[in-house]
């Protein structure tokens, strides 16, 4: 029981504790890939709090929901990222909500930012949650599909499940799963707001989407958004990790030393997942926001096809 | 027990004649609603009680009102129960909304004597149990409610409303006739359990006329609920309505529609063949996704949530379709899990709808706006509205922790065991109704992202914005309880389900897993392994790391706050015009879908270099179910009626000549017929 508790606070902890890093780790690959010498992996540690004791700066006209809304966000997202297994399944929470749950809570998060970029009524603010909105009318369709594939793949809509189904060997190779595998990455990068669909680091009207929504937050506001930003990367890349390449990952109740090799193989899949992600972002270039569209209709059809063929037939 | 509700509602039509007398008086409005709300009160709580504590075992009346060798047969069971309960909730919440909203009203007098009569009409549909008393009381419930639509009678888009809907109304009336005519067979036996008892098990050979009915149901109930097509009246009438009958019409009269349609296809019926479940699915699809991109581009908050309506009966239509698929194939625990989905589905409307309803009453009551591009800031002067109109919209946009998500997710659990059906045509249209039912949802988020923000958010727009004030406290106490329903479903679920489970089991013989025996008040809808939600779990974790994180940085590093002028990246704008309003929020999402759904044409008019004149900027959208399924027929309609327009301009030798040729043509019919 103690033990059980132990593990699902590790958890807690450890997303929390690891997203900055994997941010810093995707920033400096990226520097390094373009010749830059990039900021020490740390740095997205120092910036969090340096922007968390500065005095937070609310424009005159804003609202409670402004305000209440970074710690919303970020709740939504820690528990939404602590409920997909890192390093070990079966955890003493993790039958509280299934993958439909989490990326609900994802999308909970979503609706109040997106709200908050309308609360000041400034018309930054207003392009992006309105982008925003719109990538998600097409990337939530679309994960929720990818997630039907799976649950008919493993029977379940529980990620320790679909985890375990895939590490036995009945799964073997099969094209839905290759199609969802596609599906998610593309719905994973736009969900983080990643290049080609949008810039994280930019201040541009013109390619901002998540970036314009929060541009009238500051100091521990803006740390908190930036924080649950982080935490929905890991939560992706660990979701990518636990459904596609779930070994290492500690069955239900065992020892402590299946959590340590459990938790090296997650810090290794987070490693290749960002150095990756990383790759990706400096090949392709940022495309025009009505081209989002195209892209994650793309993503839309690779996984309603999934599903089909999912329910077509049970080997494909 | 049944003789009490009877007896609540003969109280309801007798405050209906009450209010005749005392509707000029000042106190009128207080007495009326005070005793709608009682009455209201004392339904629900039969209906729980009957529902959750006496295991709904049904019970029967016969009076000797109506058809002489007939009767009203009235009958209280787990069904009805249920949808009683969903009824006088939403009654008694309107009804104390309306205690306060009913002071705004400058013709008391056209609204409160109908809204008792309503409320009973709409429960007497629930109670009736013979053909003749329910389509008796479907017309009282919906001439009631169209007198109510058309209280502000001087505007004209109110009467055109109120003429669409008396001619969908009829229409609808017309087909449920024809049903319960062709349930009755030759001999005329129009009560409920004389029909159950012809139709009680599979008649292989009954395929036809059941298909018939089936469509005929489809059609009535559905034109009253508000199924695509016939979804047109609905967007016009609701919002007409003042904004707590336009909560009972959306919230409430459109569920005793839905129980129209389970009354007969799960009770009346005999088991109906697999296909037909796919035209339920198709239609409640189309609805859904119809319904919830034409609410995106709506200005009127009011017309806006009234197609969110159409939205949600769509859902409804699809929890029921997956249960006729399900049903159809012998699958009974899966039959039980979409059919609780969509009685969840049901009461979850109930309660959101109204309270945002409610909540675009009490700022038309504020402001005297519904438009919201005219609206914004609201969330500073009406902090409260705007907190239990958010809860709202959080609800119907199905996030979790509110009640919304739970139904929904209940949904698609059911569609996830549609791999288990053996046709070919089930097995593709599910996952596709799947897809459809994810797109409508993730649709419905934006447009209460859009709903909320424009109204609430950002800059007042007019002076009417600038000045609005709190809603009185019987609107915030109906909608506050109204709220705290939402929450209650969402994180104890469970108990929902459970209470369900009489329903389920008298119409389709089965029951989802006892939910109160889980531990941690999680739901199971199958089995553990399989999938398992615990909104009280999520809502607490979410309370909690919220409290952690903000207590944390507020001790350790710092809580200190500064206003200044917005930045906006150094550009701000002191004019609220440039704000994003309704119409440029949704702009991207138009753009998107809108060529396919609304015929959509963006038309920038740039005046060439030089020339001083201002670029003109329009946008045309289409309503294509008006267009192409109405006009025509509203064409045809005219066309015939002046071409047999002549005939009322004979002499009469001509007159005398048509009446013998007629006699002649059918005195030739019947003697070919015999």
């Amino acid at each position: 029981m103690i033990l059980d508790l132990a593990a699902q606070g590790m958890q807690m902890f450890l997303v929390l504790a690891l997203s900055p890093l994997l941010t810093g780790l995707v920033r400096r690959v990226k520097a390094r890939l373009l010749r830059r010498r990039g900021p020490p992996l740390l740095q997205p540690y120092r910036d969090l709090l340096r922007l968390m004791r500065k005095d937070a700066v609310l424009a005159d006209n804003a609202s409670w929901l402004f305000r209440s809304t970074p710690y919303l966000v970020f709740a939504a997202t820690w528990v939404a990222a602590a409920l997909v297994p890192t390093f070990a399944t079966g955890l003493m929470f993790s039958w509280t909500s299934d993958l439909i749950a989490v990326i609900s809570l994802l999308g909970s998060a979503r609706f109040f930012l997106a709200l908050a970029g309308l609360d000041v009524g400034t018309s930054f603010g207003g392009i992006g949650s309105s982008r925003e909105v719109m990538i998600a009318t097409l990337a939530e369709p679309a994960m929720i599909m990818i997630v039907f594939t799976l649950a008919l793949i493993a029977g379940s809509t529980q990620l320790s499940t679909i985890a375990g189904f895939t590490l036995s060997s009945a799964v073997g190779l099969r094209v839905s799963l290759g199609l969802a595998l596609v599906a998610l990455v593309i719905v994973a990068i736009a969900e983080n707001a990643r290049i080609p669909v949008d810039n994280p680091s930019t201040h541009l009207e013109l390619t901002m989407v998540h970036e314009a929504m929060v541009l009238e937050y500051s100091a521990r506001h803006l740390a908190m958004v930036e924080l649950a930003a982080m935490l929905k990367l890991l939560l992706y890349v660990s979701l990518i990790a636990c459904v596609f390449v779930p070994w290492g990952l500690a069955p239900e109740g065992s020892g402590k030393m299946a959590y340590l090799i459990g938790t090296g193989a997650y810090l290794l899949k987070l490693g290749i997942g960002g150095t990756l992600l990383a790759f990706f972002e400096t090949s392709v270039a940022k495309m025009r926001v009505f081209r989002v569209p195209e892209f994650l209709g793309a993503a839309l059809m690779l996984s309603l096809l999934a599903m089909l063929l999912r329910f077509v037939s049970r080997s494909l | 027990m049944l003789w009490v509700s009877l007896g609540s509602v003969a109280g309801l039509l007798g405050l209906a004649l009450l209010a005749i007398m005392v509707a000029q008086r000042a106190a009128g409005g207080a007495i009326i609603y005070g005793g709608s709300l009682a009455l209201s009160v004392v339904l629900l709580a039969i209906a729980l009680w009957h529902l959750v504590l006496l295991g709904a075992s049904p019970l029967d009346i016969v009076l000797p009102l109506g058809l002489p060798w007939l009767g009203s047969h009235f009958r209280l069971d787990a069904l009805s129960a249920f949808f009683l309960g969903v009824i006088n909730l939403g009654g008694a919440a309107a009804s104390l909304y309306g205690v306060g909203y009913g002071r705004h009203e400058h013709d008391p007098g056209r609204v409160l004597p109908f809204f008792p009569a309503f409320l009973a009409g709409m429960n007497l549909v629930i109670l009736a149990s013979d053909a003749f008393t329910f389509l008796v009381s479907w017309e009282f419930m919906s001439m009631t409610s169209w007198a109510l639509v058309m209280t502000h009678h001087r505007r004209a888009e109110n009467i055109r409303a109120g003429y669409v809907y008396l001619v969908m109304a009829s229409f609808g009336t017309l087909c449920l006739l024809l049903a319960f005519g062709l349930l009755a067979e030759p001999h005329g036996g129009y009560a409920f359990d004389v029909i159950r008892a012809a139709h009680a098990g599979f008649h292989p050979g009954g395929g036809r006329d059941s298909a018939l009915i089936l469509a005929l149901a489809l059609l009535g109930a559905g034109s009253k609920a508000g199924l695509a097509p016939l979804h047109v009246w609905l967007p016009l009438a609701h919002p007409a309505a003042p904004s707590h009958v336009s909560a009972l019409m959306s919230g409430v009269m459109t569920k005793v529609a839905v129980y129209g349609f389970i009354r007969i296809v799960f009770d009346l019926l005999d088991q109906p063949n697999w296909w037909s479940s796919m035209v339920v699915l198709a239609l409640g699809g189309a609805t859904a996704v119809l319904g919830v991109l034409t609410a995106l581009v709506q200005r009127d908050l009011k017309r806006l949530l009234a197609y969110s309506t159409v939205e949600n009966i769509g859902i409804i239509f699809i929890g029921l379709g997956l249960a006729m698929a399900f049903r159809a194939n012998g699958m009974v625990a899966a039959t039980a899990l979409a059919l609780t989905a969509a009685l969840f589905h049901v009461f979850n409307h109930s309660l959101f709808k109204s309270l945002l309803f409610f909540g675009a009453g009490a700022i038309q009551a504020a402001t005297g706006e519904r438009d919201m591009e005219r609206l914004g800031g609201l969330i500073h002067p009406m902090k409260l509205t705007a907190f239990v109109f958010l809860v709202g919209a959080v609800a119907i946009s199905a996030l979790p922790p509110l009640n919304g998500f739970v139904s929904e997710w209940l949904a698609l659990q059911a569609i996830l065991l549609g791999p288990d059906l053996p046709q070919w045509g089930l097995k593709l249209m599910v996952p596709a109704i799947g897809a459809v039912l994810a797109f409508s949802t993730a649709l419905a988020a934006a447009c209460f992202v859009t709903a909320f923000g424009v109204t609430f958010l950002g800059r007042p727009r007019s002076g009417a914005a600038q000045s609005a004030r709190e809603a009185d406290r019987f609107s915030l106490t109906a909608m506050f309880a109204l709220a705290a329903l939402c929450l209650l479903a969402g994180i104890l679920p469970g108990f929902v389900i459970d209470a369900l489970a009489p329903v389920t089991r008298a119409l389709v013989g089965g029951r989802m897993p006892v939910q109160a025996d889980v531990p941690w008040l999680s739901i199971v809808p199958i089995q553990a392994s399989r999938s398992s939600y615990n909104g009280l779990l999520i809502f607490l974790f979410i309370a909690v790391s919220a409290v952690i994180g903000m207590a944390a940085i507020h001790r350790f590093a710092s809580r200190r706050i500064r206003r200044s002028a917005a930045w906006d990246c150094g550009f701000p704008d002191p004019s609220p015009i440039t704000q994003y309003s309704a119409g440029s929020f949704v702009q991207p999402i138009r753009r998107v879908y809108g060529r396919l759904a609304f015929r959509a044409v963006e038309r920038v008019d740039m005046p060439p270099p030089g020339s001083l004149r201002p670029a003109v900027f329009s946008l045309v959208l289409h309503d294509i179910v008006w267009e192409t399924l109405y006009t025509p027929i509203a064409k045809a309609v005219d066309h015939v009626s002046r071409v047999v327009n002549r005939v009322q301009f004979l002499t009469i030798r001509r007159y005398l000549g048509l009446v013998f040729a007629a006699l002649v043509l059918l005195l030739l019919v019947l003697a070919i017929w015999q």
